[in-house]
C-alpha cells in the first residue's frame, strides 16, 4: 500500500534511479572517476579548459579534471550527508520520545532549546558553535580537528536532532492517548518498552521523512560552510562538492562558466532528489492519506 | 488581548538577556577575543590591552564580565571595533539600512508571487497547473542562494555583456565604486539581483504554504455551509476561503523571519552588498567581538520579535486561541 503511492509519485521515482546512479558512480569511484584527485589533465597549459575529449567538464585553475574531481567532492558530501543525517536521527528520536512520552520539566526545556535554535539564522548558529565547539579543548578526542570531516559530521549531528526530535515528539504525543498504548500499559509493559516496541515503530514514516530532510540539509550546510571557507579543509586535495562550489565564486567573473555551472547542478539535482523522495515518503506513509486512498 | 500581549512582552526582556549572554560565552569561547585584539594590533601596549578588558567586559568570570559590557551596552557607552578602532555604530546602522532595504524588497516580491502561486495552484488541486508549481516550488527550495546568485551573475553580468555588449545588471554593491550622493535608480538597479535571490526562496516556501493551507479551508465544512447559502463563487473563495487560509500563512510568516535573515547574509556575500550579512562574515572572521556583539543583540531582538508577532497576529486572527 504505502509501496504503491510510493511509486505512484513519478518524480520519486526517477530521483531514486539519479541518486542510485549517482551513488554507484561515487563507490565504483577508482573505476568511474578518470584521474586522481590531484592529477592533470595534461601537461601545461591545461588550465581553465573548456569541456573537451581529455576533460569531459573541463579543468580547474591548476589543469584539474572537473568531472574526476565532481565524483571525489560528492563521495565526501555524500558521506558527509548520510553519516550526520543518522546520528541527527538517532538522537532525534530518543530525546523526542522521552520529551513527548514524559511531558513535564524535561519536554518544557528541549522544547525552548530547540525552539530559540531554530528562529536564529541557520548560518549565523552554525559558525559560532562551530568556533565555539572547536574552542573547547576536551572535546578535542570527540570532534577531531577543526577542519576535519569528522568535525563537521558533529557538528551537524549537534544542529540536526531538533529538527527530528520536534517530529518525533509531535507524533509521539499524538499515539500515546490511542488505544493500544493504554492497552500495553494495563499489560504491565516498561515506559522503555513502550517506545521502542509501539511509539518508534508506528513513527517510522515521519522519521523516515525527517532522515531525508537531515541528509539533504546536511549536504547543503557543508557546501554552505565551504562555501564561505569555512568547511572541510582540502587537505592533500581532497575535496568537496561546497570546496567545489565555492571555487565556482571565482570563476564566474573570469567566465569559465563550465566551473561554475557543473558543480552548482550537481548540488541542486542531489538536493531536489532528495528532497522528492522524502515528499513521496511522506504521501507514502501519512495516515491521513490513507483513508482516503 | 491586551495583558495577553503585554505578559508575553515582560517575558521578552529576561529571555532577551539570557540568549544574549549564551552568544556573549558563545562568541568568548569561539572567537577569543583578547587573542585577536593582539593579533591585529600586534604593539598595543599591556595599558591598551588592559582597557580593551575593561570596555568589553571581557573578564575571566563570564558572569561578572557578561554584566559589565551589558552596563556599557545599555549606557550606550559602545567600545570601538579591534580593527582600525572605528565607532561601532555608524557602520551597523548602515549595514541595517541596506540589509532591511533588501529584506523588504525581496520579501514584497517572494510574498506577493508567492501567495498568488499557491492560490494558482490549489484552485485545481491535482491540475496541471498545480503540478507545475509544486515542481517549481520544489526546485526553489533545492537551490540554496549562493548557488542562484552565482548562475544570476554569470548570466545577467558576464554572459549577457558578452552577448549583447553591456551587463544587464550591476553584480555587486549598493552604486557603482566612486559613485558618491543618492540615486535611487542606480541603487535599484544594484538590487534587482539579490532580490531575485533572496525571492526565489520565499516564493517557493510561501507558494506550499498558502496552497496546503487553502486546500485545507476549501475542503471544510463551512465552506460548503457558505456554497450552500447561495453566494457567489468569488465571493465564497475571497470573503470565506482566503481570509481564512491566510491565518496560519502569517503566523508562518512571521516566524521564517530567520530563515529569510540567513537568505540574506548568504546573498549579500555574494554580491557584496554592505549590509548585516558582510559586516557580520567581515567582523566574524577577524574576531572583532566589539562589532559583533551588537550585531548580535539586534538579531536576537529581532527574532524575538517576529516571535512574539507571530504569537499575537495568531491569537489576533484565529478567536479559538484567544478564548481557549
Amino acid at each position: 500500500m504505502a509501496y504503491d503511492r510510493f511509486v505512484s509519485h513519478r518524480a520519486a521515482v526517477v530521483s531514486v534511479f539519479i541518486m542510485a546512479t549517482l551513488v554507484i558512480f561515487v563507490a565504483l569511484s577508482p573505476f568511474t572517476a578518470r584521474y586522481g584527485v590531484n592529477e592533470s589533465v595534461q601537461a601545461p597549459p591545461n588550465y581553465f579548459l573548456s569541456p573537451r575529449a581529455n576533460a569531459w567538464l573541463g579543468t580547474d585553475d591548476i589543469g584539474r579534471d572537473l568531472y574526476s574531481r565532481l565524483i571525489y567532492g560528492v563521495r565526501v558530501s555524500l558521506i558527509i550527508g548520510i553519516f550526520s543525517g543518522l546520528i541527527s536521527v538517532a538522537i532525534g528520536c530518543l530525546i523526542g520520545s522521552v520529551a513527548g512520552f514524559r511531558g513535564g520539566r524535561f519536554d518544557d526545556v528541549v522544547m525552548r532549546v530547540t525552539d530559540l535554535f531554530l528562529a536564529f539564522p541557520f548560518l549565523v548558529t552554525l559558525l559560532v558553535m562551530r568556533n565555539m565547539i572547536g574552542g573547547i579543548s576536551w572535546l578535542k578526542p570527540v570532534t577531531g580537528e577543526l577542519n576535519s570531516v569528522r568535525f563537521i559530521i558533529v557538528l551537524f549531528a549537534i544542529f540536526g536532532w531538533m529538527g527530528v526530535a520536534r517530529i518525533v515528539r509531535g507524533q509521539v504525543l499524538a499515539l500515546k492517548e490511542r488505544e493500544f498504548i493504554e492497552a500495553a500499559r494495563a499489560v504491565g509493559a516498561s515506559r522503555w518498552y513502550i517506545v521502542r516496541r509501539h511509539l518508534l515503530p508506528n513513527s517510522i514514516g515521519p522519521i523516515m521523512v525527517a532522515l531525508t530532510f537531515s541528509v539533504v540539509s546536511a549536504i547543503i550546510s557543508e557546501s554552505t560552510l565551504a562555501f564561505f571557507g569555512y568547511g572541510p579543509q582540502a587537505g592533500d586535495g581532497a575535496t568537496s562538492l561546497g570546496i567545489l562550489v565555492g571555487q565556482a565564486k571565482g570563476a564566474v567573473n573570469t567566465g569559465f562558466w563550465h566551473l561554475a555551472l557543473f558543480p552548482c547542478l550537481t548540488l541542486v539535482v542531489i538536493a531536489l532528489c532528495i528532497n522528492f523522495i522524502g515528499d513521496a515518503l511522506r504521501d507514502a506513509t501519512d495516515p491521513r492519506l490513507q483513508r482516503d486512498a | 488581548m491586551l495583558r495577553y500581549v503585554l505578559r508575553r512582552l515582560a517575558w521578552a526582556i529576561p529571555t532577551l538577556i539570557f540568549v544574549t549572554f549564551l552568544v556573549y560565552i558563545a562568541l568568548r569561547i569561539g572567537t577569543d577575543p583578547v587573542a585577536s585584539y593582539k593579533r591585529i594590533n600586534p604593539r598595543a601596549s599591556k595599558a591598551k590591552i588592559a582597557q580593551y578588558i575593561e570596555v568589553n567586559g571581557l573578564d575571566p568570570n563570564f558572569v561578572r564580565g557578561y554584566f559589565r559590557w551589558l552596563g556599557n551596552f545599555v549606557t550606550l557607552d559602545w567600545p570601538r571595533s579591534i580593527k582600525g578602532s572605528r565607532e561601532v555604530w555608524p557602520q551597523l546602522k548602515d549595514a541595517l539600512a541596506n540589509t532591511i532595504r533588501l529584506g523588504v524588497a525581496a520579501s514584497s516580491v517572494g510574498i506577493v508571487i508567492g501567495l498568488g502561486l499557491g492560490v494558482f495552484a490549489a484552485l485545481r488541486p491535482g491540475g496541471r497547473r498545480d503540478v507545475a508549481v509544486n515542481t517549481a516550488a520544489f526546485v526553489g527550495i533545492s537551490i540554496p542562494p549562493y548557488v542562484s546568485a552565482i548562475l544570476f551573475q554569470l548570466l545577467f553580468a558576464v554572459y549577457w555583456s558578452r552577448w549583447f555588449g553591456s551587463t544587464l545588471f550591476p553584480t555587486s554593491g549598493v552604486y557603482p565604486p566612486g559613485q558618491l550622493g543618492f540615486d535611487l535608480g542606480l541603487m535599484l538597479k544594484h538590487m534587482v539581483l539579490p532580490t531575485f535571490v533572496v525571492a526565489i526562496q520565499i516564493i517557493a516556501v510561501y507558494s506550499r504554504y498558502m496552497r496546503s493551507s487553502l486546500l485545507d479551508v476549501l475542503n471544510s465544512e463551512y465552506m460548503r455551509t457558505a456554497r450552500s447559502k447561495g453566494i457567489s463563487e468569488a465571493r465564497v473563495l475571497f470573503r470565506h476561503g482566503l481570509r481564512n487560509a491566510l491565518i496560519p500563512v502569517v503566523t508562518i510568516a512571521a516566524l521564517d523571519v530567520g530563515a529569510i535573515v540567513g537568505g540574506l547574509i548568504i546573498t549579500e556575500n555574494v554580491f557584496s552588498y554592505p549590509g548585516m550579512g558582510k559586516y557580520f562574515l567581515s567582523a566574524f572572521g577577524e574576531g572583532d567581538f566589539p562589532l559583533l556583539m551588537p550585531w548580535m543583540v539586534i538579531i536576537v531582538a529581532s527574532t524575538l520579535f517576529f516571535n512574539l508577532l507571530a504569537d499575537i497576529s495568531y491569537a489576533w486572527l484565529d478567536p479559538r486561541i484567544r478564548l481557549a
